[in-house]
């Protein structure tokens, strides 16, 4: 009656092989695979060698100005780099010191907090939350008190404004975020809708505008020592962005914890924010994860959209320095924006692949 | 109902954006009490302004700033630059954000008549011109006929070469790019003959160039470009002290006064110059500045000149010729009214 019903079964499939296909067997175990793997090797054959030409071996490694770089033949002109590197790190800040000890500090707190056995990490959390936003404005905006000459953020730039953009966005869209999100989840209904009002609108609306009217309207509509900083200007677009993205990506989170863990927290005598805080927020946020590392990476490519405000951001510096007519040459924005891609790629990496790493670990704790 | 609430919001808006204004008239006594002139600049422009390798700027239009702020404190380095967007320009200086506006912004009837702004004078006769190969041995425009040419898209230098061949009769080929960078690219591969933008950023972008000297800029010109700092309306104080600050670079110039030997020049015999530099008279005290204002400003930064071929002539990698910008006794267009 049936021809779509089987009559007798099907052979059974061989075992899974004990142990995984060795590299030879993956790379060249068929024809199929044979293939693709040579003509990758072509592709990278091909495209190798021009690339290593022109980013070591014709590359000029040191020049005064910009002469040999415009030799015909040339590759990439490093020396422009390394003469510029100065203005891309620090912009026109004037002591460099200042800002690496900021810099080493952010560094210590983040390696410590990352860190997956380190002690004492509740001090290192209230160094990262309170601490370095406090020293790091004392050092790096200047306090006359303790002798530090204050320093004006029209001489801030580079990768300092860069990774400031992105630190602050990321402090502040995590509990931003999950301020957001369980707001959304409220039972207050004037809560609930502003905090959903709040994400809707900043979801909705693009970043750039956002930085403009920031940097256009406000000014106007204030008297002129009451309009804030131009440098904290995008700082607060940037941070409302990120928290609204990152509320979305937590109430995703808050939505895969079984209400069955709140029940049984509050079973056990839990209130309801120990509940949330030892019980459900740790396992919302360890599912979720990728998502906020997504979240981070997106963010912090961005902030290059801060040069559209005038302020020089890393990639703006750049950007701004192949100008320079001491430098112009063929070569000179080529090399500059393959700077920047290494600095964006180094640190996004740096990001995904401690993340992969979590992952992994959590991975194993709920096994 | 919506519209109703759009002209309350105006009116508002208005109200506390002249509230603002109101509250900030004497331009001369703020940049007093702040201890320095806050000066809106272009976010990079090769010889207008740009930060060197420190990130301390430089740059013609800077040197006007810092001419500025020696006349008033007789210190050049009392400048603090705001880089602004062709955007938000304008609103920064209406809002009060900037002092002056030196950013090589083109002097039009509307952004006076309309926008509440005044240009103090033109200190860069700018205008669009041709970059072509020296081999082609181009004599003016007119040469160019049956050539192509390479424009940027959606400027006006696109509208002025279109107009320019309709008034002429001239037919030549436009090859139009989105970007600046790919027109150059285009042109130096050979695919126009010639290469089309303003004057001042075409010597910039020949150096991008891999055989610059095998290049040169046409000395004709098609459009006007007057470029000049900017103030706000409504102090007519500030408006005199920046104005006369670019007339004294002139007149300085125009008198042999240099950075080099201002100091010697005040026991001048030459009443000329001894007005110039307030040997016997206070020319100053009508600006509200000191009598040795225009030796403070060339004691900073120099003559106009200097600033000129530091920043885009001879002394520049630049290398643009005064052409235009010459005094009006070299063949120019510059002319100082005197100080008297």
């Amino acid at each position: 009656m049936s021809d779509f019903l089987r009559a007798e079964f099907l052979s059974p499939l061989p075992p899974p092989p004990a142990r995984g296909k060795s590299w030879r067997e993956k790379l060249f175990g068929d024809a199929r695979a044979t293939a693709i793997t040579l003509g990758l090797l072509v592709a990278a054959g091909l495209l190798l060698p021009p690339a290593v030409r022109y980013l070591f071996i014709d590359a000029v490694w040191t020049a005064p100005d910009g002469a040999l770089c415009r030799a015909p033949g040339a590759g990439a002109c490093w020396a422009y780099v390394a003469a510029k590197l100065p203005f891309f790190i620090y912009g026109a800040y004037p002591q460099p010191w200042r800002v690496n000890t900021a810099f080493l500090l952010a560094l210590v707190l983040i390696v410590w907090l990352l860190r997956p056995r380190a002690k004492y990490k509740n001090y290192a959390l209230g160094g990262f939350f309170i601490g370095l936003p406090v020293v790091g404005f004392i050092l790096l905006h200047g306090a006359p008190a303790l002798g530090l000459p204050v320093v004006g953020t029209n001489l801030w730039g580079g990768a300092l404004v860069s990774l400031i953009m992105a630190l602050a966005g990321m402090t502040a869209a995590l509990p931003g975020g999950v301020a957001l999100a369980l707001g959304r989840r409220s039972k207050l209904p004037a809560l609930r809708w502003l905090c959903v009002g709040t994400i809707e609108f900043v979801r909705g609306a693009p970043l750039i505008a956002v930085l403009f009217m920031a940097n256009v309207l406000l000014p106007l509509f204030l008297p002129p020592d009451w309009a804030p900083d131009r440098l904290l200007r995008p700082l607060f677009g940037i941070a409302l962005f990120a928290s609204a993205y990152m509320a979305e990506v937590v109430r995703g989170g808050l939505a895969a914890v079984p209400l069955g863990q709140s029940e049984a927290a509050a079973a056990l005598g839990f209130s309801r924010w120990q509940g949330l805080r030892l019980i459900v927020l740790p396992q919302a946020l360890g599912a979720v994860v990728p998502g906020i590392v997504n979240n981070f990476v997106a963010l912090f490519k961005d902030t290059t959209l801060v040069a559209i405000v005038g302020l020089f951001d890393f990639l703006h510096a750049i950007e701004t320095a192949r100008l320079d007519p001491a430098w112009a040459g063929p070569q000179i924005a080529l090399t500059g924006y393959i700077f920047a891609a290494a600095f964006y790629l180094g640190f996004c990496l740096a990001m995904s692949s401690y993340a992969r790493a979590l992952e992994g670990r959590l991975a194993e704790a709920r096994r | 109902m919506v519209l109703v609430v759009k002209k309350i919001v105006l009116a508002l808006g208005l109200a506390l954006f002249l509230a603002g204004v109101g509250a900030r008239a004497d331009t001369l006594d703020q940049v007093r009490a702040r201890g320095a002139l806050v000066c809106g600049v272009n976010i990079g422009l090769a010889g207008f302004g740009l930060p060197d390798d420190r990130g301390s700027w430089r740059g013609f239009d800077i040197d006007y700033c810092r001419a500025v702020a020696a006349a008033i404190f007789g210190d050049a380095q009392k400048v603090r630059f705001t880089p602004l967007s062709g955007k938000d320009r304008f609103t920064a200086l209406q809002s009060g954000e900037i002092d002056i506006l030196s950013r090589n912004t083109t002097w039009t009837q509307s952004r006076e008549a309309g926008q509440g702004l005044l240009f103090v004078g033109i200190n860069y006769f700018d205008g669009q011109a041709f970059l072509a190969r020296k081999a082609r041995n181009l004599k003016s425009v007119r040469d160019l006929k049956g050539a192509s040419i390479c424009v940027q898209q959606g400027t006006t230098t696109e509208l002025n070469l279109a107009d320019y061949f309709r008034k002429t009769g001239i037919s030549a080929e436009t090859v139009v790019f989105t970007g600046g960078d790919e027109a150059l690219k285009a042109y130096e591969s050979g695919r126009c003959d010639a290469y089309t933008t303003d004057g001042s950023a075409l010597y910039a972008q020949r150096l991008k160039l891999s055989a610059p000297d095998d290049h040169e800029v046409l000395a004709e010109t098609l459009s006007k470009e007057p470029f000049g700092p900017v103030v706000r309306q409504g102090d007519d104080r500030w408006f005199n002290l920046v104005k006369w600050t670019h007339f004294a670079l002139l007149d300085a110039e125009e008198l042999g006064v240099t950075s080099a030997n201002v100091e010697s020049l005040r026991e001048s015999q030459n009443p000329e110059i001894r007005r110039l530099l307030g040997a016997d008279n206070d020319f100053g005290a009508g600006l509200g500045l000191s009598k040795d204002w225009v030796a403070r400003i060339v004691k900073a930064v120099g003559n106009y000149g200097e600033i000129f071929s530091r920043n885009l002539g001879e002394g520049s990698p630049l290398k643009i010729p005064r052409g235009l910008n010459a005094q009006w006794r070299d063949g120019g267009l510059h002319y100082a009214p005197p100080v008297r």
